[in-house]
């Protein structure tokens, strides 16, 4: 049974000034599922609507973003949500945090600047669950923190006596504090140095490894994917074009992009020169019509410039969006 | 510029206000070029008269029609404003700019003394200035002295530009490309520079006109003078109030009130427009 | 601590010893630069009201004068005995009403000022700061959409023409607030409540004319910074945990952007000074700035002097103050 079903979703940002309204589809028809126990990654390149796409996910929709069409569905053990019709109290009370949280983008800078660390794990813990006796909670969270590897003295400082590496832990210590079922992580490694992503990553794998939830990745990193996600997704301009298991996308990728984005990775010993992709990523308040790659693919069709293509299912879980694929050329 | 005239005008109620008080304020103004009586002379016509269709201002107890006064009180407290605005940017930007370009030394000294322009409290200083210069105060000489005291809060602005711009891909690109430093700061800098310069133009205005209204109704300046201030000096002199003839007052009151928000409205609606930041935040929703 | 020290301490009373330096200097410089001669001016004062003064009595007043004036030696002996003069509280005697100590007089009236500044900055910073913060959040709610609107109007305007319009507002049209002073004049000042009580009645015109301003321009000043601070990341991640609005907006958006708001207070202590002085002026009240006014028709030399210099010796020691009060509410500051 899937934990979350996303289906035709489309959210767009609408806004209006001075006469001049703009429409961005930031995220333009997306169908996905995320199992239990795994690690599922959302990968591509800036602005491609990753961002847009979690904050409907964790149920963060707010002027000027507008979801236009599709469904959210989440299945937790004893209950159910829709999430684009959910109430915001209930969300409060039942889900966020404790079923889905989130670990932020730059989460250098997610810790209240004038206040202790532990004041924050207060207020999480006091909003959604209340605590009575203070110094068991005060116990317990140590315990918690202790457990992820950090040191519980971390828990007294202010965040900026803390170094970068550091409060992104304890960013992924107050996602964890109840043991939710789906954690959204944006861009956990970026702005930081390999030795630290190293840390972050494995203390994401062990604690995904340990209470089998779902972890939601996104980052451009590909080399983070490979490392830690058991399925992989590809993002382009807003829409889904490829999604297959990490080693079947990463040694046998199907659409022109992902081919692209895998064949620019260095690897050791192999010295030969990356082609580069011409053109940029477009915009989406403007996309091209039919197929949004086909401005840049080196094997574009005609039929992908009138007609966007569908996301086609094929062996061993992969899916691809691609009019050369069902067109049978490649 | 005209187009973003045009667009304020259509969609931002505080410019229109700004554009009709600015302009009654001006045509005010002009229309002292057309006044049938000299401003200096008293007992021109019967005094202490309430507002009416004769004298739409009234007129005070030294027998002048205040609607007059006033349009060459507005006229040089006007002139007043764009002198003192004229000079404090000259200071400022080159204040300014050679901390921010300099840096080290020169910019921490510079900012020093500018932060103790800032914190000092300028009105005592003026009250003593203006004190001692009594009766050989013209109104270039005020607008002078207000220029020498109104330029640290813009300073820093400025430099805050030039250190961001400083550090910018093209300010390199030109440095390395060999152009002269005089004319990268004129070139390449300047239209980042000027908008500053603008904004702080209006507020500037605000502060000298208010500290000229303060000085005059200390009575520290030319008081034969029309300016606002002078305006309510007299009414003070001649116990205004107390004698009922409110009008005298309410006349500089209510010019400067609709003088000082127009230039306000223009300033802000104007900022927010041209700040990207403020007009995102404005679409939200 | 030691970082804190240097970092932040030193700086801070550094540049309090320099706005008192340049300003004492100011205050120093600006009188010998006038052509006026203020020795000249007021022998001259003198021997128009008095009838016969011999020749003798006179040169002994210029002397007298130049010494008291501190002009006698080089300017570079006049400057350090100026700072010596300082350093012993001598402001020197008021010529006006000679010789009664121009610190006395001040003394007499600063209490009076200090006492309206006091209140109408704590009661505008205070409340001005609470509904700009509450106005990010609720910008739709009816009562501050008119706190709103009316700052914004009021914003421009100057204290002495806010404090106009209350007068003939209040004092006039609607005659429910004295005209002037402090208390009716003849009353005799002591501590007892019918005095406090007029005194109260008294002041609430000009206080309120300083609230109004400046409450205006806190919140517009706060609510500004309030709506950068809810895109801050910190904010939106309390939102995004599902963290309850009034927590949200109290101990993540207000703390925080209650810091710029002090360092705003203490930017603009001198300007808020200014218009004290000015608003004393047209409501007739007993501080500094009808002192100022009585100095200036008396041409009182050495009054006007004594209140500028004090003036900015206080307004820099109450940012100072404030300054120092910083740390409190920011722990960067605190543990570099």
């Amino acid at each position: 049974m899937a934990l979350l079903n996303v289906e035709n979703l489309r959210a767009y940002y609408r806004t209006e000034m001075y006469g001049i309204s703009r429409t961005v589809r930031a995220v333009d028809g997306i169908s996905l599922e995320l199992q239990r126990n795994e690690i599922y990654g959302v990968a591509g390149e800036s602005s491609c609507g990753k961002t847009t796409l979690i904050k409907v996910i964790a149920g963060a929709i707010k002027p000027p973003l507008k979801v236009e069409e599709g469904r959210v569905h989440y299945q937790f053990g004893e209950f159910d949500v829709d999430m684009l019709r959910i109430s915001p109290d209930d969300l409060r009370s039942n889900v966020r945090w404790k079923e889905i949280s989130y670990v932020m983008q730059g989460s250098m800078s997610v810790l209240n600047p004038v206040r202790r660390v532990i004041t924050t794990f207060e207020d999480v813990v006091a909003t959604h669950q209340g605590y009575t006796d203070k110094a068991a909670f005060l116990a317990q969270t140590r315990e918690h923190v202790r457990k992820l590897g950090l040191p519980p003295d971390v828990l007294n400082l202010y965040p900026h006596q803390l170094s970068g590496g550091m409060r992104q832990r304890v960013a992924i210590a107050l996602a964890t504090v109840f043991h939710p079922s789906l954690i959204i992580a944006d861009e956990p490694t970026t702005a930081l140095d390999v030795v630290v992503q190293r840390g972050v990553l494995q203390m994401l794998k062990d604690i995904q490894a340990e209470s089998g939830n779902t972890v939601l990745l996104v980052t451009h990193d590909l080399a983070v994917h490979a490392n830690v996600a058991d399925r992989v997704a590809v993002m382009y301009a807003g829409r889904l074009v490829e999604e297959a298991p990490t080693q079947l996308i990463f040694h046998a990728p199907r659409h022109p992009y992902t081919q692209h984005l895998i064949h620019s990775l260095p690897m050791i010993g192999d010295k030969s020169p990356r082609a580069s992709l011409g053109g940029r990523p477009p915009s989406l308040a403007n996309p091209p019509a039919g197929c949004r790659f086909h401005p840049r693919c080196p094997h574009v069709l005609d039929r992908c410039r009138a007609e966007a293509p569908e996301m086609l299912r094929l062996a061993g879980g992969q899916r691809v969006a691609c009019h050369l694929i069902t067109e049978g050329v490649r | 510029m005209l187009r973003v005239i045009r667009d304020l005008l259509k969609y931002d109620g505080r410019f229109r206000f700004a554009f009709v008080f600015l302009l009654a304020v001006l045509i005010l103004a002009i229309s002292s070029a057309i006044s049938p009586y000299d401003p200096g002379r008293t007992f021109k016509v019967p005094a202490d008269q309430p507002p009416s269709l004769q004298y739409p201002f009234g007129t005070n107890s030294r027998g002048q029609d205040m609607l007059w006064w006033m349009a060459f009180a507005l006229r040089n407290s006007l002139f007043l404003g764009l002198m003192t605005a004229v000079v404090s940017r000259v200071i400022a930007i080159f204040v300014g700019l050679t901390a921010g370009y300099r840096g080290g030394f020169v910019d921490r000294a510079l900012m020093s003394i500018n932060d103790s322009f800032i914190v000092m409290p300028v009105l005592p200083v003026l009250i003593l200035l203006s004190f001692l210069l009594r009766g050989r105060m013209s109104l270039v000489m005020l607008a002078l002295i207000l220029g020498l005291f109104g330029w640290p809060w813009d300073a820093r602005l400025i430099r805050a530009q030039a250190l961001s711009l400083k550090e910018r891909a093209f300010t390199r690109t030109a440095v390395y490309s060999g152009t002269g430093s005089l004319k990268i700061t004129l070139n390449e800098h300047l239209p980042f520079v000027l908008p500053v310069v603008f904004a702080t133009t209006v507020a500037n205005m605000l502060w000298s006109i208010g500290m000229e209204v303060t000085l005059s109704v200390l009575g520290l300046s030319n008081v034969e003078l029309p300016t606002i201030g002078t305006a309510i000096f007299w009414a003070n002199q001649h116990q205004a109030l107390v004698a009922g003839i409110w009008w005298w007052l309410a006349a500089p009151v209510v010019v400067a009130i609709v003088l000082f928000l127009g230039l306000y409205l223009l300033f802000s609606s104007v900022n927010e427009y041209i700040d990207p930041r403020t007009r995102l935040r404005l679409m939200g929703g | 601590m030691r970082n804190f020290v240097l970092r932040y301490l030193i700086p801070r009373l550094g540049q309090w010893v320099m706005v008192i330096f340049l300003g004492v200097t100011l205050t120093f410089i600006i009188p010998r630069l006038s052509p006026n001669d203020p020795v000249e001016r007021q022998v001259s004062q003198i021997m128009m009201s008095g009838a016969n003064i011999n020749p003798e009595a006179v040169a002994h007043l210029r002397e007298a004068l130049t010494e008291m004036y501190g002009l006698k030696g080089s300017s570079f002996q006049q400057y350090l005995a100026y700072w010596g003069r300082l350093l012993r509280a001598d402001l020197g005697p008021s010529l006006s009403t000679f010789p009664t100590p121009v610190t006395q007089l001040i003394a007499r009236a600063m209490p009076w000022t200090l006492g309206v500044l006091l209140t109408a900055v704590l009661i505008s910073w205070i409340l001005g700061n609470l509904f700009g913060g509450l106005a990010s959040y609720y910008p739709k709610n009816p009562f501050i959409r008119v706190i709103d609107v009316l700052s914004q109007a009021v914003r421009p305007i100057p204290y002495y023409v806010m404090s106009l319009v209350m007068l003939i507002m209040f004092a006039y049209v609607i005659r429910i607030f004295p005209f002037s002073g402090a208390y009716p004049p003849g009353t005799r000042v002591q501590f007892s409540l019918p005095f406090v009580l007029t005194v109260l009645k008294h002041s609430a015109l000009p206080a309120l004319s300083l609230v109004v301003v400046g409450m205006g321009g806190w919140f517009l000043g706060m609510k500004s910074l309030t709506s950068n601070i809810i895109s801050e990341d910190y904010v939106v991640y309390a939102e995004t945990a599902g963290l309850r609005e009034n927590k949200i907006l109290f101990q993540y958006v207000m703390r925080n952007a209650l810091l710029p708001q002090i360092t705003g207070l203490a930017m603009q202590l001198g300007t808020i000074f200014s218009g004290a002085l000015i608003m004393e002026v047209v409501f007739g009240y007993p501080g500094m700035g009808m002192l100022t006014l009585q100095a200036v028709m008396a041409n009182d030399y050495s009054l006007i002097m004594g209140i500028a210099i004090f003036s900015i010796i206080g307004v820099a020691t109450s940012v100072l103050i404030l300054d120092l009060i910083y740390p409190l509410f920011d722990p960067r500051v605190r543990y570099q």
